[in-house]
């Protein structure tokens, strides 16, 4: 589950302060990390947010980042998934072209393996949703590349551990791992 | 009552004595409430000088400094100082005015993002919507500015948020509620003792303080005298520790002294105590002390590891880790270790030639023998600061004051001031160049109006002096844009037109004579030396090599010297 050590999956719990956003991204763009996705939503206590961070960089420096996104004020949890037991999910919408019966009986199959959703149907395109982990998006999207990808858009990771447990928490149990679905 | 009076209340009920400033539109509320408050107010001629004196007030008090400003080029004017202070960990308090929040983001006449440009140099700023919200925000910016490292707040104030009537209790007690900012205070016990283990087990340890030793100086003392263990202060440790003492070794890094710098090379053990390994002290990272094990007690869990990695890291205030360490620990008997200190100490004393004209160097031996060593030294940035801090180092902490992260030039005029503020009776030394002052010399005017002690002893060596020294040893003597001589003004009568005794001098003779006179008078005085151009600060490690690679120019070469 751990990512390509480069790659690493950050959560950052804050105060719901204006401006806390630029400040935890200014710390990252000042030491030079792309940031690769970010994605903020309120979290399960009111006055708080929870932000999750897919940024590039050495472990040093990440770990550096880390120790002075805690030293911000508005700052109350930084957790950094990738050396832990984690589940993350992403969402995207991908509109790709249709051109004719067979394609689309093509796309549908496809669609089916990887549990995507079809949310938007027109004679010349197929908006599909699709949620999973990083690598399946990316199977996903290598798929569609052959029929041509009209535009598409993804929310960025979500990550939070797994409970406690050899293998991970009961997460495990209630659904398949994702990698079974893709082909 | 409205917003801006309860700014003032809330900065009276903070213990603000003092507050430096310049008004402007969008603060004029806060001025109006300043006209009947029990703030005293000093106006600077520039916002920037501003931040520095109140920079400087709580370098010189412990208490943190205030600075008020207008909104737009008043609150950048601020920016420099806060960076400064952001740099050298000082606690100040900017309150700045803003366009009504109707306005804001309209581009409204002398309308900034002040809260976006601040943002990376300040510990915390705050942008204040509410009126109902200021007594809570102030009190949060004290805190955030005072607690664990300090650090620089600035409160951005709307004026309609200053205008507007405010019903709550202005006296109400406030519960500093922040989660997210819990300091530890406290070392954890394991990591004590872990520390105490390393050092007992060292034969050639040396205890390095930094800045955050300015807070803990007994703990310092009592802690070095236990322990036997000689003292090296960095640049921001001076006054920490006494210089004049025989455990010290002097200041550390680029312009460190022979002995700090090879004890650095060859000791077994670092107790680096509130300081941040900034690479001016340290040099290449790869040949700082290549054989220590280094404990690294520092307040601020971000500076842990961040250059030089810590063996047995403690996070903790010194004045609670500094204690419980020394009662874990006896005298250390490292006899061998000090006759060696020794010996590079009696072989590479303070040395400079004086057969040339007159040099920075005597200039400031001049005045620390006349002024003497209980007075508060501020300097500019450049050669004359290094000078200072080998030849004047102060014995006593929040005594010397320097610009020493951010490297400011302009900051010692109004640090000056700031200091004479926060210590009123003391006399202010300030060793600046004609370059530096320069920068900020309009505050000549800040001083006569308050005639503050303060001897401003520049060394006017017609030039920028440590971009010449550069261009000298590693631009192969290309002077670029450092020549000043041709153009600069006569000090002497710049400080007489502002109404303070100015002197030029250009002679040692002179300089003997004149300084105790002036000295005697009480100042304020501005003597203005004219030193030689091609004075260089030795010894020197060249910008990307080891402490051990040191130049030692004037201080006669041995078999370890490189060059
Ligand atoms: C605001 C600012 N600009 C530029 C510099 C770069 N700088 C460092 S030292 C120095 C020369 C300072 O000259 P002066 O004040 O005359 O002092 P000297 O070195 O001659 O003693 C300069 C330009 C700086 N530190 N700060």
């Amino acid at each position: 589950m751990s990512a390509p050590s480069s790659r690493r999956v950050i959560s950052v719990t804050v105060r719901d302060e204006p401006g806390v956003l630029v400040r935890i991204a200014g710390l990252f763009a000042r030491r030079g990390f792309n940031i690769a996705s970010l994605s903020v939503a309120e979290s399960e206590t009111p006055g708080l947010s929870r932000t999750t961070f897919v940024v590039d960089g050495d472990p040093a420096t990440i770990e550096q980042v880390q120790k002075q996104l805690q030293k911000l004020v508005d700052v109350l949890k930084v957790v950094d998934h990738t050396e832990t037991n984690f589940v993350d999910r992403e969402l995207m919408l991908i509109k790709v072209a249709v051109r004719g019966p067979d394609e689309r009986v093509e796309l549908r199959q496809i669609a089916q393996d990887f549990r995507a959703r079809i949310v938007d149907v027109s004679r010349r395109a197929l908006v599909f949703e699709l949620t999973g982990d990083e690598g399946k998006m990316d199977a996903f999207i290598d798929q569609m590349q052959d029929f041509g990808i009209v535009e598409l858009i993804r929310t960025g990771r979500i990550a939070l551990p797994r409970s406690a447990g050899r293998n991970g928490g009961r997460g495990d149990a209630v659904a398949p791992p994702e990698r079974a679905d893709v082909t | 009552m409205n917003g801006a009076e309860v700014v003032i209340r809330a900065l009276e009920r903070h213990g603000v004595e003092v507050a430096f400033g310049h008004p402007g539109g969008a603060i004029m509320p806060v001025y109006d409430a300043i006209y009947d408050g029990n703030v005293r107010h000093v106006l600077v001629r520039h916002e920037q000088a501003g931040a520095h004196a109140a920079d400087a007030y709580y370098r010189a008090s412990g208490k943190p400094g205030v600075v008020i400003a207008t909104s737009g080029p008043g609150a950048t004017n601020l920016v420099t100082g806060l960076a400064t202070a952001m740099m050298d960990s000082s606690a100040v308090v900017a309150i700045t005015g803003n366009v009504p929040t109707s306005l804001i983001g309209t581009d409204a006449f002398q309308e900034a993002d002040v809260y976006g440009i601040t943002g990376p140099v300040t510990k915390h700023n705050f942008l204040v919507k509410r009126v109902e919200d200021l007594p809570r925000v102030i009190a949060e910016a004290f805190h955030i500015a005072t607690t664990g490292r300090p650090g620089p707040v600035l409160v951005d104030i709307p004026k309609d948020v200053q205008q507007a009537a405010f019903e709550g209790d202005v006296d109400a007690e406030i519960e500093v509620d922040l989660p997210g900012f819990q300091p530890t205070w406290s070392g954890h016990a394991g990591q004590i003792r872990k520390a105490a283990e390393a050092i007992r087990a060292a034969e050639r340890p040396v205890l390095m303080v930094g800045g955050g030793g300015q807070v803990a100086a007994p703990e310092v003392m009592a802690f070095a005298e236990r322990l036997g263990v000689p003292v090296i202060t960095t640049l921001m440790g001076i006054g920490a520790y006494p210089a004049g003492r025989d455990q010290s070794l002097g200041m550390p890094g680029m312009h460190g002294t022979v002995t700090s710098n090879r004890a650095i090379t060859h000791c077994d053990l670092i107790i680096g105590a509130g300081l941040r390994f900034d690479d001016r002290v340290t040099g290449k990272i790869s040949r700082f002390a290549p054989n220590a094990t280094v404990v690294h007690i520092d307040v601020d869990p971000a500076e842990i590891s961040k250059l030089v990695h810590a063996h047995v890291p403690v996070v903790g205030d010194l004045r609670d880790v500094l204690p419980r360490l020394a009662d874990e620990l006896g005298p250390l008997d490292v006899e061998p270790w000090w006759a060696q200190l020794r010996e590079w100490k009696a072989r590479y004393p303070e040395r400079y030639k004086t057969e040339k004209p007159l040099v920075s160097q005597e200039v400031i031996e001049l005045m620390r023998d006349v002024v003497g060593s209980d007075a508060i030294v501020a300097t500019d940035v450049g050669q004359h600061q290094m000078f200072a801090a080998r030849l004047y180092p102060t014995n006593a902490p929040r005594t010397w004051i320097t610009s020493g992260g951010l490297g400011t030039m302009g900051f010692g005029l109004p640090a000056a001031i700031g200091a004479a503020f926060a210590n009123p009776g003391t006399p202010v030394v300030l060793i600046a160049g004609d370059g530096s002052i320069q920068m900020n010399i309009q505050e000549l005017a800040t001083i006569r109006k308050h005639d503050l002690p303060i001897f401003i002893a520049i060394t006017n060596n017609g030039v920028l002096g440590m971009v010449r020294q550069w261009q000298e040893l590693f631009h192969a003597q290309r002077y670029s844009e450092i020549f000043l001589a041709d153009s600069n003004p006569d000090f002497a009568k710049v400080a007489e037109a502002y109404g303070i005794e100015g002197h030029n001098v250009f002679d040692r003779e002179t300089a003997q004579a004149l300084v105790p006179e002036v000295v005697a008078r009480g100042g304020p005085a501005l003597l203005n030396f004219v030193v030689y151009e091609s004075e260089k600060v030795f010894p020197m490690i060249p910008a990307g090599a080891g402490v051990d690679e040191m130049m030692i120019g004037d201080q006669e070469p041995d078999a370890e010297a490189t060059s």
